[in-house]
């Protein structure tokens, strides 16, 4: 069912921070059209880790390769790879000074150098896939939350990314717009695009997850396909993490 | 529960004149009295060392009705000039103070060592050696004139009061401005350009219309070497005439005009800039 070849290779990174290992030789394959959710405690590394796969953070060591190009200090890799590697913040990060249109058109035009008519009907249809069409013109301050982050999903899927990275997407928002970025996200899925999701919903993640990461204190502690890693977890500090968060 | 007639006791024992004294009657009485006051010593002064004043001398400065019709008198002449130098220089000084900004935010040393040197050379350099330095040491070397020599002085110099206006606003763009951008494939060029550059001119306009007020009254000092513009025509005024306190208190107030005319026109732009969000 999938390439053989994986899409994102992590292999035995490390990430230092002055004096702080935020990350301790991390491995992990994503595969094309795999869906990862990435858990564990706060300051586990789950951001850092995927923070440095599109490089907003730098690695230290080990290797990190994605779609057959390795991150280095090699800017054009850099750029290449963002470009295949779509990112949703958690705060985001939308552009105040734009409309939501323009937030849309603005990577497919100044980016892909895109015309401004095909960019508009590429973020007009991708408007219309998280369901806030009638949008378009507003300002992002204009919307409530849960419309922000999906224009942000919006965004990143108008540069017609082969992968996109969730940066716990649903932390920043109020409890009743959770399940419409959710919803959007769980349709996002459906549709075979690869994801890696930071998130501390399980729900979702029982959804959608092809295969499930436990990480604490920068290292992966365990990796495991849903079914088995919802009942049958092999660590014990994952055990007792999934116990704390599926109490309530 | 006690604690709270105490927290607010203050505002109960607040002193009863100060809400008299806040009252805008009575600031109009106090500035009137202020003024007066500068004004009667003014004329008393003047008075008892025998100053004959001729205010009825300076309308001809501005303009002059003679057989070929209107005409404008110097000091209009010259405000044209102290305005035209000003906005040529302050032009140079936007162009310089950005790359000197960009240059000190980039991660490149040599850069960052260019720039803070730049800014360190000029801050401690008062404006009037620095008018020195460009029109008797680079004029004869790069053969600038003595316009020329005025308006790089005052570009460099105000280049580095701006390149720090430009470094605050930038730095005041949050960091997942730059995330965002970057993560949709931007290089720095294109995320200053289209994401951070325009989020921080909202930020950055009062305080260059402050500079730009600034550059105005500075580019006065460039009457020392005589470059023809307000302050030179208002010595020359007075040169032929003697009429010192008629003549500098119209510069002044000529100044004055400009200046506050500019701060009015600034607010009214940054007003729009907000409506439109």
């Amino acid at each position: 069912m999938l390439d053989r070849t994986p899409i994102i290779d992590i292999r035995g990174v490390n990430k230092f921070y002055d004096g702080f290992q935020a990350l301790t030789d991390v491995s992990l394959s994503v595969f094309s059209g795999q869906r990862v959710v990435i858990c564990g405690p706060s300051g586990s590394g789950k951001s850092t880790l995927i923070r440095c796969i599109n490089r907003l953070e730098e690695h230290s060591s080990g290797q990190l390769i994605v779609d057959g190009t390795e991150l280095n200090d090699e800017t054009r890799n850099i750029r290449a790879i963002r470009q295949e590697v779509g990112m949703v913040f958690q705060q985001f990060n939308l552009f105040p000074h734009l409309t939501v249109l323009e937030n849309l058109t603005i990577g497919p035009m100044r980016v892909r150098r895109a015309s401004r008519r095909d960019a508009e009907a590429t973020a007009r249809k991708y408007l219309e896939r998280v369901h806030i069409p009638e949008q378009a013109d507003k300002y992002p301050s204009q919307l409530s939350g849960g419309q922000q982050q999906r224009v942000a999903i919006a965004r990143s899927l108008c540069m017609e990314t082969r992968v996109m990275l969730f940066d716990e997407p649903t932390s920043a928002l109020d409890p009743e717009m959770i399940g419409e970025v959710l919803e959007v996200m769980v349709e996002l899925a459906d549709s075979g695009m690869t994801m890696i999701v930071v998130t501390h919903e399980m729900g979702f993640a029982r959804r959608v997850a092809d295969l499930m990461v436990f990480m604490e204190a920068g290292r992966i502690v365990e990796t495991a396909p849903p079914e088995k890693f919802f009942t049958n977890p092999e660590s014990e500090r994952c055990r007792v993490f999934l116990e704390q968060i599926l109490s309530h | 529960m006690s604690d709270f007639p105490e927290t607010f006791a203050p505002r109960a024992r607040q002193w009863p004149l100060r809400r008299v004294l806040r009252s805008a009657p009575l600031s109009l009485v106090f500035y009137l009295a202020i003024v007066g006051g500068i004004v009667w010593l003014a004329l008393r002064g003047s008075a008892s060392m025998g100053y004959n004043w001729q205010w009825y001398r300076i309308p001809q400065y501005f303009y002059e009705i003679t057989d070929q019709g209107f005409q404008w008198g110097e000091i209009p002449i010259g405000l044209v000039a102290t305005i035209g130098l000003s906005t040529l220089a302050f032009a140079l000084a936007l162009v310089l103070g950005l790359l000197v900004a960009l240059l000190r935010l980039s991660d490149l040393v040599v850069g960052n060592a260019v720039a803070v040197g730049f800014l360190e050379l000029v801050r401690n350099t008062p404006l009037l050696v620095l008018l020195y330095l460009f029109y008797y040491v680079l004029g004869p070397i790069f053969s600038l004139d003595r316009y020329w020599a005025s308006v790089l002085c005052l570009a460099v110099f105000h280049a580095a009061l701006i390149s720090e206006i430009f470094r605050a606003g930038i730095l005041a763009v949050p960091k997942g401005q730059w995330e965002a951008a970057k993560s949709i494939g931007m290089t720095t060029g294109q995320a200053y350009r289209w994401i951070i550059i325009p989020q921080s001119i909202r930020m950055m306009l009062p305080p260059l219309t402050g500079e730009m007020v600034h550059m105005i009254k500075s580019s006065a000092i460039v009457s020392v070497i005589a470059v023809a513009e307000l302050t030179t025509i208002g010595r020359n005024i007075i040169s032929d005439t003697y009429m010192s306190f008629e003549i500098w208190f119209t510069i002044a107030a000529v100044y004055m005009v400009v200046t506050l005319a500019l701060s009015v026109l600034v607010s009214r732009l940054e007003r729009s800039f907000t409506v439109k969000r």
